[in-house]
């Protein structure tokens, strides 16, 4: 799977106080930390496990554990509408 | 008073020309002349000045915001600013070219409005020949530029009736959203009250057909829509509290706490041409007149909702008692809110009436 952002949604930093927030048409969200990890490796042109193999290496964790939560906070981020597959 | 927060958003009110006439619109009477409006430049410094005071959605708005020249270009600024762009727009000047322009300057979403569901109602609300068919096609062009599009309907007494074919309107055209707003009576539409305001029958089969679609059209068609004033014992929550979440700029550069507080005759608004956002916001006394709850009469003084509610909206305090420090008369509580069950019994009986008769 390559995700990517919905149409009209994207992630923002929001420095006036100094958070990212998920921006989309009428609604905004604040995404928690592990989301916001994703969520700055989507740019369509990744799949999982690019974003994978990154987060594995940044948090030198292993790619099996990495690779299960990512999965669930990739489809619950499109359930969610933010992203797309 | 706790410190001020910064606000959310901006409405940016590009221009009050439009070539549509809407018997409801909340723009003045005294409409702003094109030479006096702000320039380009001075849009681009507002949106980065809102951007740096906190603001994280733009709507671009007006009047009709495409009947300047430079909204390209203004959206441009906004996309550069960092804000996130919503243009309000009737639609009838949108083209695929230009559609294609406002796609690569950055914007975000496309909110067009529908005055009727039937083509001769709707160009009768509108007061424009022809304007159904070029919205129907300018939402196809917004859809075919792959950016959301939301359908906005406000409705009244003349076009509650065709709730249902707004709803297959807004899914036969392709929209994610649907937003169903009530008209606010100030200005031309308090002038015009009798002949808008709903009856209590009418909204109640109107929350019937909202409610059904909501469920029929579940991820498809996300239906907005909010019992109006007249008819609830609470007042809302006006843009989130005076000066709490939401500022407005004129075409002319005044600052505002909401688009319609203009009509609260002897205020004076900061103008962005003499002063920064931020001083307007934080300093100005337009904005903090109704800040917090400091400034509330009673009953809102020390009522348990005044930090929900914030007391209701100022400018329909004003339009109905000529006071906009009073506690907005669609509150129950309000010693005024007699004012509001006599306007819908009058309005209901006018119609009753009509129906014996005929
Ligand atoms: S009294 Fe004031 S604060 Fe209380 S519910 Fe009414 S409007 Fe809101
Ligand atoms: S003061 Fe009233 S009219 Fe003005 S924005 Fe608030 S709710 Fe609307």
């Amino acid at each position: 799977m390559t995700p990517k952002f919905a149409p009209g949604v994207r992630l923002h930093e929001d420095k006036a106080r100094a958070r990212w927030i998920v921006m989309a048409p009428e609604r905004m969200f604040i995404p928690d930390e592990t989301a916001l990890e994703v969520l700055r490796l989507v740019d369509g042109a990744r799949d999982e496990a690019a974003i994978v193999t990154l987060l594995a290496e940044k948090f030198a964790a292993p790619a099996e554990e990495i690779g299960a939560d990512v999965g669930e906070m990739l489809r619950d981020l499109i359930a969610k509408g933010a992203l797309r597959e | 008073m706790s410190a001020i927060e910064p606000p959310l958003a901006l409405l940016a009110e590009l221009t009050h020309r439009c070539p549509l006439r809407c018997s409801y619109c909340s723009n003045p009477t005294e409409l702003t002349r094109a030479r006096e409006e702000l320039t380009t430049a001075e849009w681009a410094r507002v949106f980065r000045e809102a951007a740096a005071l906190g603001c994280l959605q733009l709507h671009l708005s007006g009047g009709e915001p495409t009947a300047r020249r430079d909204i390209v270009e203004i959206t441009a600024a906004a996309r550069e600013a960092g804000l996130y762009s919503n243009l309000i727009t009737s639609g009838v000047l949108l083209n695929a070219a230009l559609m294609a322009r406002l796609v690569k300057a950055g914007l975000d979403h496309v909110q067009l409005s529908v005055q009727d569901a039937d083509e001769a109602g709707a160009e009768r609300i509108g007061g424009m020949r022809g304007a159904q068919a070029k919205k129907r096609e300018a939402a196809a062009l917004v859809r075919a530029s792959g950016l959301p599009l939301t359908l906005n309907a406000v409705v009244h007494r003349q076009n509650l009736h065709n709730l249902s074919a707004l709803i297959d309107i807004a899914l036969d055209w392709g929209a994610q959203r649907l937003e169903v707003a009530h008209v606010q009576y100030y200005g031309w539409a308090l002038a015009n009250r009798d002949a808008l305001l709903p009856t209590r029958a009418q909204l109640d089969v109107a929350t019937r057909i909202v409610d059904e679609a909501r469920l029929k059209h579940r991820g498809r068609l996300v239906i907005d829509y909010v019992v109006p004033d007249y008819h609830a014992a609470r007042p809302k929550a006006c843009m989130g509290g005076w000066g709490r979440r939401f500022l407005a700029v004129s075409p002319a550069g005044e600052v505002l706490p909401c688009h319609a507080a203009k009509s609260i005759t002897g205020m004076v608004f900061p103008n962005i041409r003499d002063t920064s956002l931020e001083a307007a916001w934080t300093g100005s006394d337009a904005f903090n007149a109704f800040r917090g709850t400091d400034w509330m009469p009673k009953p809102c003084q020390g009522c348990e909702h005044a930090e929900r509610d914030w007391g209701g909206c100022r400018c329909q305090a004003f339009a109905l008692t000529g006071d906009a420090a009073k506690t907005d008369p669609a509150c129950a509580l309000s010693p005024d809110h007699g004012l509001l069950a006599a306007a819908v019994a009058e309005a209901g009986e006018t119609r009753f009436r009509y129906r014996e008769f005929s």
